[in-house]
């Protein structure tokens, strides 16, 4: 066993960003564990553009974006370990094995989470139907087109409009494949509104809002998909079915962050974020493990990931620096108000925030013109006044410390109400 | 010349082929399909019955009973995933707890061991989550659950250790009746054979029908299932049974043999024998009978609903023995549930229906159990280190849900019948069979395939015949 000051799990665009930052701020001594053969996570397989515009300024693809990291490890002292699964957290000792080295463990003065997430599959939607060869996830069939260099299909129903769906929409266009319906069992996508554009729009693929599939036909293979409109309780509406005939069906149905390492480690997790409940500092409910990137809460957008994988990267780095300070202590909680889903981070200790601290949400629908309100058990704090918002894309506020001081360490709650009284 | 050629390569198939391979005969078997256990075997319950169901003087009680012992040697052995949780069949009301008193007095008369009834406090302090609506329970001790398609394969492996000749993508087309013995075709070949045993599941009466000798008739019913993640295992302990209705055991919640949680079946008679799709109709059935039992299932834990086809027949018993109209025929058909309770039970037995037709066989001198496979993420640190020092492909996590490395899928790829698929290596070694399905691991999978064949990745099938995962290469595409 050797000892580390920060062990970071994924080499991911989070796990990258948080070696990086807790590098600048003096820790030396970063151990950064990767199960792929090379850095940069789901990145790689992600070969279209649109990356970056916030991190970087410019329109990057996902390797490139990856790179731009990868090169930021180059003259630092951070070890990257690749080809190596971390398989149990224990007492902040980790262990790994990879074929290189075989069986490891490393005990770690902090431990930063950074596994990613993983993708829904058909099993809790529910998927009715034949089980036959042709259901893929959008992300597994786009490691196959993008990195292996194939098709799972030349006809190609999509399920769900999140951005991967939309994404490999398409991709599996331009290689020519026949995308012939995207079906969404929301009222609104769940994809980013340029996406819907450049992937669905640009190519007259036609978009099924309030549509779910209700039934898979084929023995062996999929040979089609039948489409049904859904009601406001997105249960079928009867004899609205539409047929394809198609030999793939993509499921975009949604992303999970992958916490069986945290769970197992004990670290406290929210069930609306499936990741763990965290400080603005980004400590978990374990002093000295830190969270950060989609293993936290699923981002839409990579250069968001990076922002806040700095900040987790930098907490660690002050928290092994300064011999291990917990968070934990004279927290308050940050609740979800009418209209929001779920916050990030979920609590707050106020003496610690310098200046100011943002706060990450999801509203739970559309809204045109709106108002944020954040309150401390009644008492107005603040209010934000914001046009457009949409589930699918993640919210920030920032809440200056004074204001903070006027909750006195009561809770807090966040809250969302439509406002068409003011243009 | 073969002594005997079994049909069918499910559990009964399987066990027949183990048991008989005990003995100085000449044996095979022929699989229609593409890997074995590809029929009932891998789509039900899971369950080792402890024998109280069975009405007494049956083969269905004597074989349950016996198999129930025979299947915990089988897998302690072999390293099937298996574990003796118990069984509780519950109690709503008054006259449920009649019939748990009649199921008692029927499984001592069977030979069940240490049954205890209990009362409403006993059953909530052992199963906790039910619903508070029970008022008591059956409990027995011996049932099991097991991993139903590595039972079979485990007994497939063993059977080809000892001599058994396994044939794949046999389907059996034609028998001929030839001067007192057997001409099959099969997958394109001739077997010549003096003794048939009919396990062919779902095709039984079919395969009967070759040799002019069908007189029963066989009847897919199909059962949908919930198959939750590994995070619910809190929910319950032993295999939680409503009381049985005429129309079957009922909807069961139970952990499987690998931690997951397992709810369902529905019933649905008159099903197409190939028809395993599942359906909204027949998962929200499972759901609402299953919420009697408990209400605390949570279905955004579901990594996977399917459905399994159970080959019941128009006889109330298991079909075993010498078809009356067909000399050295033997039918294994008909063996509805407790089917996999049964099934090794049933091997052992037909080895003795045989003997009694008049094949002299003699028992081998050496004889050996398959050897069980590696599964890496039962081993302790220590031994998972000793292990990748041995051997570093076993330092190569392929599948992360399941914790199942590349030394344990090139096992498998090693073994007498080798698997060709994606799923034939996800029934060997649980890859893909976690959370995420596959949607990390399959790929990687199948270039291990693929580099194992020396095939390209166009010709690797997910599952049976005409399969193929992918559907063509970039820039072929017209």
């Amino acid at each position: 066993m050797t000892e580390r000051d920060i062990v970071i799990i994924g080499a991911g665009p989070a796990g990258l960003a948080a070696a990086v930052a807790a590098y600048q701020a003096g820790v030396r001594d970063i151990l950064l564990i990767e199960r792929d053969v090379e850095a940069g996570g789901i990145l790689n397989q992600c070969i279209h553009n649109g990356f970056g515009l916030h991190r970087f300024g410019e329109e990057l693809t996902g390797p490139e974006y990856a790179a731009r990291y990868i090169d930021m490890l180059g003259d630092t002292s951070i070890e990257l370990k690749l080809g190596a699964t971390v398989v149990s957290i224990e007492d902040k000792v980790v262990s790994a094995v990879s074929e290189a080295n075989g069986f490891e463990q490393f005990r770690a003065k902090a431990i930063i989470l950074a596994m990613g997430c993983r993708e829904r599959n058909r099993g809790p939607i529910f998927l009715p139907g034949a089980r036959g060869r042709g259901v893929y996830t959008a992300g597994a069939a786009q490691r196959y087109l993008n990195i292996d260099g194939y098709l799972v299909g030349k006809r190609v129903v999509i399920l769900g409009s999140g951005d991967i769906g939309l994404i490999m929409a398409r991709r599996m266009t331009l290689e020519g494949a026949h995308v012939l319906a995207v079906a969404e069992i929301m009222p609104y996508t769940n994809g980013l509104s340029r996406n819907v554009v450049q992937c669905l729009e640009d190519f007259d693929i036609p978009l099924y809002l309030s549509h779910t599939v209700t039934n898979v036909l084929g023995n062996g293979n999929v040979e089609g998909v039948v489409i049904s409109e859904v009601d406001e309780n997105r249960r079928p509406i009867p004899d609205t079915e539409k047929y394809f005939e198609c030999d793939a069906l993509l499921l975009s149905v949604g992303l999970v962050p992958e916490n069986e390492l945290s769970r197992q480690a004990g670290v406290a997790l929210d069930r609306r974020t499936n990741g763990a409940i965290v400080g603005e500092d980004m400590q978990t409910s374990i002093s000295g493990i830190f969270a950060c990137g989609n293993v936290l809460h699923v981002h839409d957008l990579v250069d968001y990931v990076s922002a806040e994988s700095e900040r987790a990267g930098r907490n660690a780095a002050q928290y092994v620096l300064s011999g291990g300070r917990d968070s934990n202590e004279e927290r308050c909680y940050i609740y979800n108000g009418e209209n929001v889903s779920y916050t990030v981070p979920q609590s707050l200790t106020v003496q610690n925030i310098e200046k100011s601290v943002d706060i990450f949400f999801r509203v739970r629908q559309k809204f045109r013109v709106c108002e944020i309100i954040v309150e401390a058990e009644g008492e107005k704090l603040a209010s934000f006044k914001r046009e457009f918002l949409a589930p699918a894309e993640m919210q920030k506020i920032t809440m200056p410390r004074v204001l903070l001081d006027r909750a006195e360490g009561k809770n807090i709650t966040v809250s969302v109400v439509e406002r068409s009284d003011i243009q | 010349m073969y002594d005997v050629t079994i049909i069918g390569g499910g559990v009964c198939g399987a066990a027949v082929a183990m048991y008989l391979s005990k003995y100085d005969i000449k044996c095979c078997l022929l699989e229609k399909e593409n890997d074995v256990a590809l029929g009932t075997a891998k789509a039900n319950s899971g369950i080792i019955h402890a024998g109280y169901d069975p009405e007494p003087d049956t083969l269905m009680a004597r074989l349950n009973v016996r198999g129930v012992d025979l299947t915990e040697e089988i897998c302690r052995n072999t390293g099937v995933p298996y574990r003796k949780v118990g069984s509780t069949v519950i109690a709503f009301d008054a006259k449920d707890e009649e019939h748990l008193v009649k199921l008692y007095d029927r499984g001592v008369e069977n030979g069940v061991r240490g049954m205890e009834l209990w009362d409403k406090q006993t059953l909530l302090s052992r199963e906790p989550n039910l619903s508070p609506d029970v008022v008591g329970a059956l409990y027995a001790p011996s049932a099991a659950v097991v991993n139903p398609w590595r039972l079979c394969l485990a007994m497939c492996e063993t059977a080809a250790e000892n001599g058994v000749e396994f044939y794949l993508d046999s389907e059996v087309t034609a028998i001929e009746k030839y001067a007192g013995t057997f001409k099959i075709t099969a997958g394109g070949r001739q077997f010549d054979t003096r003794y048939i045993v009919n396990a062919a599941g779902l095709y039984a009466d079919k395969v009967a029908e070759l040799v002019g000798a069908k007189d029963f008739e066989i009847f897919a019913s199909k059962g949908q299932y919930y198959l939750l993640d590994t995070t619910s295992n809190w929910l319950v302990n032993t295999v939680v049974f409503q009381c049985p209705t005429e129309k079957g055991k009922g909807v069961l919640v139970a952990p499987t043999a690998e931690g997951n949680i397992i709810v369902g079946p529905n019933a649905e008679k008159n099903n197409e024998r190939d028809d395993v799709s599942t359906t909204r109709e027949g998962l929200e059935f499972v759901a609402n009978e299953a919420a009697r039992t408990t209400k605390m299932i949570d279905y955004r834990e579901n990594i996977r609903s399917f459905a399994g086809l159970r080959a019941t027949s128009d006889k109330k018993d298991f079909i075993i023995g010498e078809s009356e109209l067909c000399r050295h025929f033997i039918n294994v058909a008909g063996i509805k549930s407790p089917g996999l309770s049964s099934a090794a039970a049933i091997g052992e037995y037909v080895v003795e229906v045989i003997e009694d037709c008049g094949l002299i066989m003699s028992e081998k001198e050496e004889w050996r159990w398959a050897k069980a496979p590696i599964w890496f993420a039962r081993l302790s640190n220590e031994e998972k280190a000793e292990l990748c020092n041995k051997n570093r492909k076993y330092g190569n996590i392929v599948c992360r849900c399941n914790m199942v490395t590349e030394g344990e899928i090139l096992d498998a790829l090693n073994t007498h019948i080798k698997p060709r698929t994606l799923d034939g290596i996800k029934r060997r070694t649980g890859s893909g069979m976690g959370r995420c399905q596959g949607g990390f691991c399959g790929s990687k999978v199948h270039e291990i395939i693929c580099k194992y064949y020396g095939i390209p990745a166009e010709k690797v099938l997910w599952d049976k015949q005409d399969t193929y995962i992918v559907a063509g290469k970039v820039g072929e595409n017209e």
